[in-house]
């Protein structure tokens, strides 16, 4: 009973994960420059993979592949951000051109 | 030595003795320890231990939930026809109340994974975050936003 249960509650995350997977490349195409851009593969990007990773630690009901599932969200956490800090800072260094309408003056 | 470290090492502790390293069973070694630890907090941590450790937990909470938020978001912003129309990006230069190296890393990945926010650059002199906003509408609104928010609670769970 409760296995059939959490059989489907995974099966819910990986579908929802799997839109949110699909949205951020969604995003990646349809939005206007490379910071934007950004936006979309950073959020929406670790939200669609932690799920998925979640409903793979549900469904193998065993203690060490949940942990490392556990683990592997915790990376995925840390270093995505870093990732697109790091994509961001070397794009604005070397001249990227931001979207037209995009503010920059604060930049000194 | 700090609660967090001493809180996962008493729920490997509690795994390792029990015999199951089940993520449930990590979870209430950590439970179990972070009550132990904050019956025994005048010994171990000082008395800051406590309120510091309730601000590490509301902060990671409040991250989880932000987290989530961006997500919707960002997936809804994306799927409008008049999409282009819709954002109004833009680079603010966020003046840090905070110079530590430890602050300032946190900040900067917590916001690249929050709504509307993502962190571009740390000025040289530690003194500016540049970060950029799918919407700078109003400038003043997203600094505010983010020093009372973010910036406070993280200042608050890292001192």
């Amino acid at each position: 009973m409760i296995g059939e249960a959490l059989r489907y509650l995974a099966a819910l995350l990986i579908v929802a994960g799997a839109l949110f997977s699909l949205l951020a490349a969604v995003g990646i195409l349809r939005l206007p420059d490379l910071y934007t851009r950004l936006h979309a593969a950073s959020k929406a990007g670790v939200v669609g993979a932690g799920l998925i990773l979640c409903a793979v630690g549900i469904v193998s009901g065993d203690g060490p592949t949940a942990l490392r599932v556990g683990l592997g969200i915790v990376f995925l956490v840390l270093s995505t951000p870093v990732a697109a800090h790091l994509l961001a800072r070397a794009a604005l260094k070397a001249g990227e051109p931001a979207a037209p309408g995009t503010t920059t003056e604060d930049i000194h | 030595m700090s609660p967090l470290p001493l809180t996962g090492l008493l729920a490997l502790g509690w795994a390792a003795a029990t015999g199951s390293f089940s993520l449930l069973n990590l979870a209430f070694g950590a439970a179990l320890g972070g009550a132990c630890l904050y019956l025994v907090r005048n010994h171990v941590g000082g008395p800051t231990f406590g309120p510091r450790m309730r601000r590490i937990a509301t902060l990671s909470l409040l991250f989880v939930s932000e987290l989530f938020i961006s997500a919707f978001r960002v997936a809804l912003l994306v799927i409008r026809p008049d999409l282009k129309r819709r954002i109004h990006p833009g680079i603010v230069a966020f003046p840090l109340a905070t110079d530590r190296e430890v602050e300032i890393t946190l900040l900067a990945n917590l916001l690249t994974l929050t709504p509307g926010t993502l962190s571009v650059d740390v000025s040289a002199d530690r003194r500016f975050l540049y970060v950029h906003a799918i919407d700078v509408a109003d400038k003043e609104a997203l600094i505010r936003e983010i020093r009372e928010g973010f910036e406070k609670k993280v200042m608050e769970a890292c001192r």
